[in-house]
């Protein structure tokens, strides 16, 4: 029992990681039909922001989590960046695949940019400690604050992001363009501004991924983000793409079947049972969990 | 027969031919100096894989417009039937020196039935991606390789207590045949003809009513399914002998290499060979074109030999030199350019023959002379 509910716990918390990343990719799926490869590559980008700017939070006598503030920024910039020097250009040119490729390459670029840099360099740096130690001992199961934390920020990040998209103007507007690009332009909308502003709150979300990543596992380096995205994005598949409910559903349940894989069957096989999931959930249901399926018109 | 075509066969039959002997008397003279056997005859190995695997993910990205960033996943399945089974036959003591028929039969068993058994997983994960499109299917391809890697990580008979007995690291396997450097040369003409056939194959496939159809396929699906294309049977098809060469160049890997690692098929990795490059070589020449992807093969691996013995890049600028460190991050800038300037890649759908290209060249030539403003057509031809 004590193993079970100790299992639950770390899969809710790579759960909730799983569905701030997933709500990333599946934002910008939704809006512009584009698997943004690059994605996973943000939250490298929030891990290192988070090194370099925790030891000024801490001189400036601040905790050091707020360093999350000025990472959310870089990654929404970096997000922007992306899309406006490499995705718009070649989406107004190019075919869906000719955009796939280019996101696959951006996510290479990052990659090794990182590590060209000399600050960054190719081998993994270790985080301080992001959150104080400690936590609750209850019936032979330890919860850590920092798994308190994670759970709570992002359900608080979600429950705001939901109200941003249903009650606010801009949120409406997203919702309109992932419905109908051409409409959208008939009512008014700026639809690449639209995009823009998707990207900047999707990398946000990524940011604040990296920080509820890196308080649990304090090592960053250059491809830590390249598994993390696939995983979340699988994610974001089983629970519907495009769908922001079907990306914390899906986050969850992977996360969920990641840390019973490990704790269960094999931690070396939690890949591919996590990819096999995904085969799964194509061939049962293509549109995810909570999707639909949509015919097609000729 | 056609008489263009009569003429293609007999010019392209005599090249052959000819590229043979020369490379017969090359293999003579140099055969046992230091640089042929240690530089040049390892080179030639590579590229070998590198064109055919090239080769083959362009039937699935040019020829059928899919993505599949699995590639190497099937290269890896190849790799490790050659190198288990080479191993199985070394031990049941079929062959015990690289030579002779035994050896030959084997080698040639062993290669085809990396291909089949590559195939047989293209099967498998074409058939999921009968229902799937695009994004899709590039992500099931990405996670089927990861899965392979995962899995052949995981086998009992593949790690340190079984076939590869004494590896260094529960991940690297030693290969039956593995060749050595003399070996090299002396098994050279296989890996060559191996690709040359394989390369030929994928020719005829192209240009035979199944190309044809997987071409309609990529234009226009519905309207290919509405012309009475069995749409899922072609991309089945297509995906499984794709893989088939994927296959077979991975048992050349493995043929090329004496100890094999998952690390090689991964996803990304710091070296060139990855699923990630497969994609950056067949972009570089054209979607679409099989000459373009034996080219690209080709200049990539001098290209990133250059980058990384080349004397000439101690010359160069400090900062340009950091980044050859990652050769990586020069492909991923030059993949984002050429998509966006030219999204069907370097060559597009061109493909260079022996026949048309030395005359088209020579209008180019003339045309420029005459200060005439060069057409589409022509652009690529010049191109190269």
């Amino acid at each position: 029992m004590g193993v079970f509910l100790q299992t639950l716990f770390v899969g809710l918390r790579l759960g909730s990681v799983y569905a701030l990343i997933a709500l990333g990719y599946t934002m910008v799926y939704g809006i512009i039909r584009l698997i943004n490869f690059a994605h996973g590559d943000f939250i490298m980008v929030g891990g290192y922001t988070l090194i370099f700017t925790v030891p000024l939070m801490t001189a400036a006598g601040l905790p050091a989590w707020l360093a999350v503030v000025i990472a959310i920024a870089v990654c929404a910039l970096v997000g922007v960046g992306v899309e406006l020097v490499a995705y718009r250009p070649v989406r107004r040119k190019g075919t869906g695949m000719t955009a796939l490729i280019t996101a696959v390459a951006m996510s290479l670029f990052l990659e090794n940019l990182a590590q060209a840099i000399p600050a960054i360099g190719p081998n993994p740096i270790i985080a301080s400690q992001l959150f104080a130690p400690g936590g609750f001992r209850v019936a032979g199961v330890t919860l850590d604050f920092v798994t308190i934390y994670t759970i709570a920020v992002s359900a608080a990040v979600m429950l705001l992001l939901y109200v941003f998209t249903q009650k606010t103007r801009m949120g409406r507007a997203m919702r309109c363009v992932s419905e109908d690009k051409s409409a959208a332009v008939l009512m008014g909308i700026s639809v690449n501004r639209t995009v823009l502003t998707t990207f900047a709150v999707g990398s946000g979300l990524s940011a604040v991924a990296a920080l509820m990543y890196v308080a649990q596992y304090p090592k960053v380096y250059t491809t830590m983000g390249s598994l993390l995205g696939l995983k979340a994005f699988v994610a974001a598949v089983a629970g519907g793409i495009g769908l922001i409910p079907g990306a914390m559903l899906g986050g969850l349940v992977i996360g969920l079947v990641e840390s019973f894989t490990t704790s269960y069957i094999s931690s070396s096989l939690t890949d591919a049972v996590v990819f096999l999931i995904l085969i799964a959930v194509l061939l049962i249901k293509p549109a995810g969990i909570l999707g639909k399926n949509v015919g097609e018109k000729v | 027969m056609n008489k263009t075509v009569k003429r293609g066969y007999i010019v392209n039959g005599l090249t052959a031919v000819l590229a043979y002997a020369a490379f017969c008397v090359l293999a003579a003279t140099l055969g046992q100096e230091g640089g042929f056997k240690l530089i040049i005859a390892p080179g030639i190995w590579q590229c070998c894989y590198l064109i055919l695997l090239a080769a083959s993910l362009n039937l699935v990205l040019g020829f059928m417009g899919q993505l599949s960033l699995g590639h190497c996943g099937f290269m890896a399945i190849g790799a490790y039937t050659a190198a288990l089974m080479s191993l199985a036959f070394e031990r049941a003591g079929v062959y015990d020196e690289k030579s002779g028929a035994a050896f030959l039969a084997v080698l040639f068993l062993c290669i085809i039935s990396a291909g089949l058994l590559a195939a047989a997983f293209g099967v498998l994960v074409g058939i999921p991606a009968l229902r799937l499109k695009g994004d899709y299917l590039a992500i099931i391809t990405l996670g089927f390789g990861l899965i392979i890697v995962n899995v052949i990580n995981n086998l009992p008979f593949a790690g340190q207590n079984g076939l590869a007995e004494g590896s260094a690291a529960a991940s690297l396997y030693a290969t039956g045949l593995g060749f050595g450097s003399s070996d090299r040369v002396a098994y050279l003409w296989a890996g060559v003809g191996v690709t040359a056939l394989c390369v030929t194959l994928m020719f005829m496939f192209v240009r035979s009513k199944y190309g044809r159809a997987v071409r309609a396929i990529r234009d226009d699906e519905i309207a290919a399914a509405a012309s009475g294309i069995n749409t899922g049977y072609y991309k089945v098809l297509t995906f499984a002998f794709s893989a088939f060469f994927a296959g077979v160049a991975g048992a050349l890997y493995a043929c090329c290499n004496a100890s094999l690692s998952t690390v090689s098929f991964s996803f990304t990795n710091g070296s060139i060979l990855n699923s990630t490059f497969v994609v950056v070589m067949v972009v570089l020449g054209g979607m679409g074109s099989l000459t373009g992807s034996v080219v690209s093969a080709v200049v990539m691996f001098l290209l990133n030999y250059q980058i990384a013995n080349g004397a000439w890049v101690d010359a160069l600028p400090g900062f340009i030199q950091g980044a050859f460190t990652y050769p990586m991050l020069v492909y991923a800038v030059v993949l984002i350019v050429i998509i966006m300037f030219r999204p069907k890649g370097i060559f597009g759908a061109y493909e260079f023959s022996l026949l048309r290209t030395p005359g088209e060249l020579a209008r180019r030539l003339r045309g420029l002379g005459r200060g005439k403003r060069a057409n589409k057509g022509g652009k690529e031809a010049a191109a190269q």
